[in-house]
């Protein structure tokens, strides 16, 4: 086999409230109660250390140093910062973290302060990636975000202050009513602030949520594709004068800023999932476990894998899934992976200019500029 | 005491009367044959049903009769004589001019019938006209006297006018009611002359009718004019002088009855193994092998297909179960011609030829009803003949065989097409025939308030959308029926449609000099809604041969890609692309574009609604 390394995702399934726009495994208190769950916060860190110690037990072959590890949610920091240092700790004592473990959370600017940053810090942090979505109040107030855009810029002098070295911002574009300027405004707050990493997302109008229903009536107007394609040109321009290059669809960085966690998904390596409706993938096996944190909690509790349910991937569906996501990186695909037909139609993106002509003459399939913006059907069209 | 029913094949021509009904649809004719059918006792009340000659679901649904039919009604008249009347069932539509022709061939007189509350129909009027040509006796008859708006004096005023009849003369029934069957019966006995034949001479009965039968083959519907066809006798067919066995002789009466014979002046069927209809034709004449005429009764004619279409299949995997199908179809319909094409936009499929618009309608619904096939049918195409500077001549049935290079002139068929309609309208149907390149031969008030117009109009402009157009500008008021007369020149071109330089083949259409801008600005905008954006621009542009006429773009997709892909969205994201790939293998490719199926269809619909309309 291969050498193949681990990584640790941990989701904190917890939230204040609940964005219009979000259909993420997510819960506030009130939504908990109301299902009659006695899942709360406060007994979340402990369930979540027993399913560490149960997944090293029952998948032991996988027991390896962690190469990096994953705060996600939710809002990992609606718990009390100890709570995920220790969960941290649990994953060193049983997993054991490399030399350079990248340790990264997921971080509303409202739920932290100097100090809950510190002990994250001390407690063996390195990276920390705040929500920020947008500097425009009207476009935080239609996205539903509870914090006020001068909050991040102050959480992130914080976070460099106690000595994070990476220190990334969310950003959502193309919302409704979202203009040029106000993208603008954020973009320069950006440009302002001692960050290393963007990630910038497309608002995607998921069906189901608070926000589609609202676009349904007719209350909020439809985001445009040509819109957010402009809007991808101003955020690709402004983080590129800023030092910052892509390395992937969705994200940008300084230097060294990259975030090792994603990259190992899209290199396909392995990683644990850890929490309510957490994915973890095994060698070409994809697991998920079970949704609602009260279904979760229980099955940890009786010493079972919380497991809903799996997938062996074919050798097909393998080799699609690396078409799907080394062509978002900007290290790109080696076109020694295509097959005849699929190199005819790289050969075709290329003409089109989606694929970079001088990587392309070095065997890789990399996206341009308007690749980028187009590499879903360029994927498919790669695929046999 | 009644002399005993006359046995088939030993009747005394002089009580048979052999008479059609001409009638529009609507007009009440398979209700008034419903009367007749239980007047004369033939059917027990109990199995009695609607629409009873009728055979085919479609048939009954939509209210027409494709083919005709013939039964034989022993009738007891009041002046207490037995007679027996064949009742030859005629088909009402346009497209079928001629088998109607035949139809009214094998009779001596006809009934013309007319519903009292909206007066003649351009078709019946055509339909009479063929009935004179025949040296017919017409009972003109108004029907639906029963219903408030019928207007019997004022019609019956209007037909005396057009026959040359007394208004007195116009019998007036109700068929929904039964009122007047009876004495129409009476005056059919009494006004239409028994046929005369030599029953010595060697025999000749005429086809009018030949319908392909699972069970029993290829039924053939006669009227035998001299001689006697036999039981278990060799016929011999006159017109391709094929010989087959008579393995039954028979009346309808309503449901077949075997007899040993057919006599001069009788209607029957026959039936001889052969499975396809075009062994048993139309129009032909059948002998005896043994002692055979010297001459075929006149009038036959092979049967010419003046409209194509190509029909292809939605899911290309059908096409051998199309090609099964129309092998079959064609067992029951010797006007159906088709060889296979291949477009490609469209794949494999088949070039059919119809009779005409309705004819065509027909085939596709029964293709996709009896045989459960989804198809496309490309618009419908009259018969070009091309020719070339240096002489050499083609015949184009299909947009993509018009040929290229010098042109010296272009054939098209036309009609003589004959309009009635009310009087406010004259100036709508003269402005329409206008646009439509008619030329007026004639005009002629039926009543005061109704026209009859006669024009002639090419065949492929009544073939694109006219009928609806007439109705539509007519509050659907104006009839209309044709015939085809011959071939004009005139300036015609083929556009074609390029979806990014590609030629679609499927959209080409040969159309008037002056009309291809509005077909290529029609055409491109329409494709423009229809076709989803791609990875790049593709502009549409109707061309004429290399000239670009007009020019939409579909702007290029600048967006696809979902914003995150992390570790918990690879498999859905994978899932999700999987299935766009899958669903794009139902998409067309033109070059490189992906068309969706439905874009054809409704690319294609116009003319598919008004073939539709047109057999309403």
């Amino acid at each position: 086999m291969a050498s193949r390394s681990l990584g640790a995702y941990v989701h904190v399934p917890f939230c204040g409230s609940r964005c219009g726009y979000c259909d993420f495994n997510t819960y506030t208190a009130s939504e908990l109660q109301r299902d009659g769950t006695s899942v709360s916060a406060d007994t979340y860190a402990q369930r979540v250390i027993n399913e560490i110690k149960l997944t090293a037990e029952k998948k032991s072959d996988f027991v390896k140093p962690l190469e990096t590890v994953f705060f996600g949610g939710g809002t990992p920091t609606l718990l009390p910062a100890k709570d995920l240092t220790q969960i941290l700790a649990q994953l060193g004592q049983t997993y054991g973290l490399a030399q350079d473990c990248e340790v990264t959370t997921e971080a509303n600017p409202d739920s932290v302060d100097k100090e809950y940053l510190e002990t994250l810090r001390s407690g063996g942090f390195t990276r920390i990636s705040f929500g920020h979505q947008s500097s425009s109040q009207k476009v935080l107030q239609v996205l539903d975000r509870t914090h006020t855009a001068g909050r991040t810029w102050q959480a992130v002098d914080w976070a460099k202050e106690v000595g994070f070295a990476h220190v990334s911002v969310d950003l959502i574009y193309g919302s409704p009513h979202e203009t040029d300027e106000d993208l603008q405004l954020t973009l320069d707050e950006v440009a302002g602030a001692p960050v290393d990493h963007v990630s910038a997302y497309s608002l995607i109008v998921e069906s189901g949520t608070r926000l589609a229903a609202t676009i349904k009536r007719g209350e909020l107007p439809a985001p445009s594709d040509d819109v957010a394609a402009a809007r991808y040109e101003m955020i690709d321009k402004a983080l590129t004068g800023m030092g910052m290059t892509w390395y992937e669809v969705s994200n940008w960085s300084l230097p060294g800023g990259e975030c090792r966690h994603n990259i190992a998904y899209w290199r396909n390596q392995d990683w644990l999932g850890i929490g309510p409706g957490a994915h973890a993938h095994f060698d070409g096996l994809r697991q998920w476990n079970v949704r609602h944190p009260a279904a979760w909690a229980a099955l940890v509790d009786s010493g079972d894998m919380p497991v809903a349910d799996s997938e062996q991937l074919s050798t097909l569906d393998v080799a699609h899934e690396n078409i799907m996501l080394a062509l978002r990186l900007r290290s790109g695909l080696a076109l020694s992976a295509l097959s005849v037909a699929a190199l005819v139609q790289a050969e075709l993106a290329l003409t089109d200019g989606l694929l970079d002509p001088q990587q392309f003459a070095n065997g890789l399939a990399v996206l341009t500029f308007k690749g980028r913006l187009l590499a879903d059907g360029l994927v498919a069209r790669l695929w046999d | 005491m009644a002399p005993a029913t006359p046995k088939p094949g030993a009747t005394d021509p002089a009580i048979i009367r052999n008479f059609c009904i001409i009638a529009h649809i609507d007009h009440g004719k398979s209700t008034l044959a419903d009367r007749m059918l239980q007047i004369t006792g033939v059917v027990d009340p109990r199995n009695m049903r609607a629409q009873y000659l009728d055979r085919m679901d479609i048939e009954r649904e939509r209210g027409i009769t494709i083919k005709s039919q013939a039964v034989r009604l022993p009738f007891k008249a009041d002046d207490n004589e037995q007679y027996v009347l064949n009742l030859i069932d005629t088909p009402g539509h346009v497209d079928f001019t001629y088998e109607v022709s035949r139809s009214l061939a094998a009779c001596e007189g006809a009934i013309l019938l007319v519903d009292a509350a909206q007066g003649i129909e351009a078709q019946t009027l055509a339909n009479l006209y063929l009935a004179l040509e025949n040296n017919l006796v017409i009972i003109p008859v108004l029907n639906k006297i029963d219903l408030p708006a019928a207007q019997p004096e004022k019609y019956a005023a209007e037909l005396a006018h057009i026959i040359g009849c007394s208004p007195d003369d116009v019998l007036k029934v109700s068929a929904k009611t039964g009122e007047g069957v009876s004495e129409l019966l009476n005056e059919v006995v009494k006004l239409i002359p028994a046929p005369v034949g030599d029953a010595q001479a060697p025999a000749r009965a005429l086809i009018f009718d030949s319908v392909y039968d699972t069970y029993r083959g290829v039924v053939t519907y006669v009227r035998v004019i001299d001689g006697r066809i036999p039981l278990r006798d060799k016929i011999k067919m006159m017109s391709t002088a094929e010989t087959h066995e008579t393995l039954e002789v028979g009346v309808i009466s309503p449901e077949p009855v075997a007899t040993e014979a057919l006599g001069v002046g009788e209607v029957g069927y026959l039936i001889t193994g052969v499975k396809d209809v075009r062994q048993s034709r139309v129009g032909d004449t059948v002998t005896l092998a043994a002692r055979p005429a010297q001459s075929p009764l006149g009038g036959y004619r092979d049967p010419k297909p003046m409209v194509f279409s190509g029909l292809y299949p939605l899911d290309g995997s059908d096409y051998p179960l199309l090609r099964d199908a129309l092998d079959k179809l064609k067992l029951n319909d010797a006007a159906l011609v088709y060889e296979p094409e291949t477009s490609v936009a469209l794949g494999f499929g088949f070039r059919c030829g119809f009779l005409g618009l309705l004819h065509l309608e027909i085939v596709r619904e029964r293709l996709e009803r009896e045989f459960n096939l989804e198809l496309i049918s490309t618009a419908p195409n009259v018969i070009y003949e091309v020719t070339m500077d240096d002489g050499t001549k083609h015949v184009v049935t299909n947009p993509s065989e018009f040929p290229g290079g010098k042109i010296a002139e272009v054939q098209e068929p036309i009609v003589r097409a004959t309009i009635l309609s009310p009087s406010e309208f004259v100036g709508t149907v003269m402005e329409l025939c206008q646009q439509r390149r008619g030329t007026l031969l004639g005009m002629d008030y039926l009543s005061e308030d109704r026209v009859e117009m006669r024009y002639t109009l090419p065949l492929a402009e009544i073939v694109f959308d006219f009928f609806d157009q007439l109705k539509s500008r007519t509050r659907g008021f104006a009839s209309l029926d044709y015939e085809t007369t011959g071939d004009q020149v005139a300036d015609l071109v083929k556009v074609d449609i390029l979806l990014h330089g590609d030629p679609v083949d499927a959209f080409s259409a040969i159309v008037h000099k002056d009309k291809a801008y509005a077909y290529g600005v029609m055409m491109a905008s329409k494709l423009k809604d229809l076709i989803p954006r791609q990875q790049y621009e593709v502009p549409i542009q109707a061309a004429i041969g290399a000239r670009v006429i007009a020019r939409e773009t579909i702007r290029a997709m600048r967006k696809d890609v979902l914003a995150k892909c992390y570790g918990g969205d690879i498999s859905r994201k994978r899932k999700l692309l999987e299935k766009q790939k899958e669903g794009k293998k139902r998409m067309k490719m033109v070059g490189r574009v992906e068309v969706p199926q439905e874009a054809f269809i409704a690319a294609l619909s116009t003319d598919d609604s008004a073939a539709k309309d047109k057999s309403k």
